[in-house]
């Protein structure tokens, strides 16, 4: 059952506007709500308006899974190379702080705010999204996939 | 080295993660490489932690605050309380540790030929890690709420990999039954968790331990964290999952999840020992333990007479030495506000029960492995379509052999000493019950004499008659199990003097516990 | 906030929505059921957690652009977060297990696609 033109055309202006959303929640993670997680959970759900639109067998032609779960492992990756990297301290201890990498100090008590604070709990922040934006699309694509019938391809 | 040992407590939680995440990428380049890959990572883990136990057993318990600037600052400037995870590593915890690292290394490298021939298998190995840094992570953790996470950790990765065999039907069942009764017992203690935040603010263990009331929310908060372990650890009347889990969990993961529920009943010590500790009402929760246990033998030994699969009746004789383990503590328990009990016989029952636990992590464990073995070469776990495998599969039949007699309590093997422990301290607080331990364990001679003669005595089977012996990586997964239990049961003395004793010291002493959280102030 | 509803409301809310959860997961038999009361149950457990930080008249803990007051509690917020996320996965791992088992059985009713018993 192949949906209309109009939701196809439509859902292909949208994702930008979804993307772009998610990526804005992930990146204030440290001054607004969200974080990486939520701003993941939207991403996800842009690809799977997509899926919706398009079905699951077009949508896996160009996003094949293998370049999720590639995707997925670099950004865990990158995720516990951050932790490990104040070892010579403790583990997970903040190692950009006063750097020029996100490193500034914020003001205490109210202030408006500055997104080049909060050293490597930021980077991440954009770790944990990339993480959550593979796998949660992962997991929509399979699971159409596999309600169609059809196997995932190894 | 002094400096890896100040480290060892996080390494030995995340290098198995940072293991699990690379195995998908080396995975790629190529399967040989993947597999040493994973097998040296499970041996750098049980290196460090054989380090970090020969520390804390000459120098006592070790803390680690995760990103202060100093490892042991538990309590930063201009603050009263600790804000940071920390990790606790005492004696019982790196105990735990051991039994962990050691069957997780055994049961790795059994897997290396027995899923050969699988597809998916770098997922395989992912989930074996992630479970492993999971199991390591709840026995180090100094915080509730972490706890809870490391919890949910070991159901979801157990779960994925008691279902990983899609082609049988009954190895999905197994896994969801694992996941549904472990998502409801992890959020049980997700609520106990919120329930005691609420009350005080605060997650950290030692510190609740130090502003901890027996009001009627923290009673609320304790019979809910019971329940929520109760379920995990598989003890009656909430045991419902693991026989179907551990029958279908596939090559060396069935002695992972196991050693996964052994976990879950140290969470429950930790949490009634070190938590509430003197506050508790000890012989009302020292009873209702020791109910758990006298119900968890009888149940499982008497389900376990009737079983004709293999693993299944592996499994009920898994939740009956469980039994043992929850009677030998919970005497212990009940008579923690007694200090002339305790002395006479509470410590040697905690250390009965503590000893049983490592002694069922190495027979069991091999147990599982070769009725595993079984079902490689056979095709079936069923006891009446087996027969006459002694002949071939001669090293398979030995292991099983040794740990049947292990499990029984036949001297001179391990299982004696630690049920010898028990039946000693349990008679002097309560004679029927030391009575019932040792009629449980007679039925348990009996059904493991049934199921020996079923498999590998009598006269072959036609339609197995070019059965061979296993492939050599299980066998060496079977001989370091094989090589634990000959090494404890030639020395009880020195394992109860410098292993165990310690332990049970690590449990009773609550005060020493909260002191080196709350007690360092700078 | 709504001074005229009482401060209990929530919290009868969490025993409403973890007694409806119990009672699905015991007594129904479709799987697909039982993964909702799951999912209902934490729902219940995750509100239970955001309503004990509440205090009366705080606002959001965030410091951009904060207005003078008390703030609600942030752990919670925190904690239940992460709840979240675990839930997630736990319902995306049992949902895949149930596509196997219905593959194999052609049945979701869990009575009828049992392979186990005793």
């Amino acid at each position: 059952m192949r949906m209309s033109k109009i939701v196809r055309t439509m859902s292909s202006i949208l994702i930008l506007l979804v993307f772009t959303f998610g990526l804005y929640v992930i990146m204030h993670g440290h001054m607004t709500p969200g974080g990486g997680f939520p701003g993941g959970a939207i991403m996800a759900s842009g690809i799977a308006l997509l899926v919706a639109a398009f079905g699951s067998s077009a949508i896996q032609k160009t996003l094949k899974e293998r370049y999720l779960a590639i995707l997925k492992s670099s950004g865990l990756l990158i995720f516990i190379g951050l932790a490990f990297a104040g070892i010579g301290t403790t583990f997970f201890y903040n190692v950009l702080v006063g750097s020029p990498i996100f490193g500034h100090i914020p003001l205490s008590g109210s202030n408006p705010g500055d997104v080049w604070t909060g050293g490597s709990s930021t980077l991440m922040n954009i770790a944990v999204g990339i993480i959550v934006s593979a796998g949660l699309s992962a997991i929509v694509l399979v699971m159409a996939l596999a309600s169609g019938g059809m196997e995932v391809e190894e | 080295m002094d400096s890896l040992i100040v480290q060892a407590p996080i390494l030995i939680i995340t290098i198995p993660l940072l293991g699990a995440f690379l195995t998908p990428l080396i995975s790629r380049a190529s399967e040989k490489a993947r597999n040493i890959f994973v097998v040296g990572v499970l041996v750098v883990v049980e290196l460090l932690v054989l380090l970090l136990a020969r520390d804390i057993y000459s120098n006592g318990l070790r803390i680690y605050t995760l990103g202060a600037s100093l490892p042991d600052l538990t309590i930063p400037e201009g603050y009263i309380v600790p804000v940071r995870i920390i990790l606790e590593v005492d004696g019982i915890s790196i105990f735990m540790g051991v039994i962990t690292a050691t069957v997780s290394l055994a049961g790795a490298v059994y897997s290396l030929q027995c899923m050969k021939d699988e597809t998916g298998q770098d997922r395989f190995y992912t989930l074996l890690l992630i479970l492993v840094a999971g199991m390591l992570g709840l026995e180090f953790t100094g915080d509730l709420f972490n706890m809870f996470v490391f919890l949910e950790i070991l159901s979801i990765s157990g779960a994925a990999l008691a279902a990983f065999r899609t082609r049988f039907a009954d190895a999905l069942e197994g896994g969801f039954k694992y996941i549904v009764i472990s998502a409801i017992g992890a959020l049980v203690v997700l609520f106990a968790v919120g329930l005691l935040y609420a009350q005080y603010n605060l997650l950290n263990i030692g510190a609740l331990a130090k502003v901890m009331q027996y009001g009627s929310v923290d009673k609320i908060a304790l019979a809910l964290l019971i329940v929520g372990f109760v379920i995990k650890a598989a003890g009656v009347p909430l045991h419902m999952w693991a026989p179907d889990t551990y029958a279908v969990a596939p090559a060396g993961t069935t002695p992972m999840i196991y050693v996964a529920s052994l976990v879950c009943q140290y969470a429950l010590y930790r949490i009634c020992f070190s938590l509430y500790g003197i506050v508790l009402d000890q012989v009302t929760v020292g009873w209702i333990v020791i109910i758990i246990g006298v119900l968890s033998m009888f149940v499982g030994v008497t389900m376990a007479v009737i079983q004709t699969d293999i693993k299944r009746l592996m499994a009920y004789h898994a939740i009956s030495q469980a039994g043992y383990m929850f009677l030998g503590v919970g005497v212990g328990l009940a008579v923690l506000g007694d200090a002339e009990a305790l002395a006479a016989y509470g410590r040697e029952a905690i250390n009965g029960g503590i000893f049983h636990i490592i002694n069922n992590a190495w027979y069991k464990s091999l147990l599982f492995l070769t009725a595993e073995a079984l079902f490689l070469r056979l095709g079936t776990r069923d006891l009446n379509k087996m027969g006459g495998m002694g002949r071939d599969m001669k090293f398979t039949s030995v292991a099983f052999v040794i740990g049947a007699l292990a499990i029984s309590g036949v001297p001179p093997f391990n299982g004696f000493t630690s049920k010898w422990l028990i039946y000693k301290s349990v008679y002097q607080f309560s004679p029927i019950l030391a009575v019932i331990a040792m009629l449980v364990s007679i039925i348990t001679l009996a059904s493991f004499t049934k199921a020996f003669e079923s498999a590998f005595t009598g006269p072959r089977l036609p339609e197995y008659r070019d059965v061979k012996e296993v492939p050599k990586s299980m066998l060496v997964g079977m001989a370091i199990l094989v090589a634990a239990i000959v090494f404890f049961s030639l020395f009880p003395g020195l394992i109860v003097d410098r292993m165990i004793s310690p332990a049970t010291d690590a449990l009773i002493n609550q005060a020493t516990y909260v002191n080196a959280i709350v007690g360092s102030t700078p | 906030m709504n001074q005229s509803i009482p401060f209990n409301v929530p919290f009868l809310a969490v025993a409403a929505l973890i007694g409806i959860a119990l009672y699905i997961i015991i007594f129904k038999r479709n799987l697909i059921k039982v993964v909702m009361g799951i999912g209902i149950l934490a729902s219940g457990v995750n509100l239970f957690l955001i309503t004990l930080g509440y205090r009366e008249g705080g606002i959001i803990p965030i410091y951009t652009h904060a207005p003078a007051g008390e703030m609600v509690l942030p752990v919670p917020q925190a904690l239940t977060l992460t709840s979240i996320v675990i839930g997630v996965s736990v319902m995306a791992l049992m949902l895949s297990m149930i596509v196997h088992t219905y593959r194999h059985t052609g049945t979701l009713d869990s009575e009828e696609s049992r392979q186990m018993k005793g």
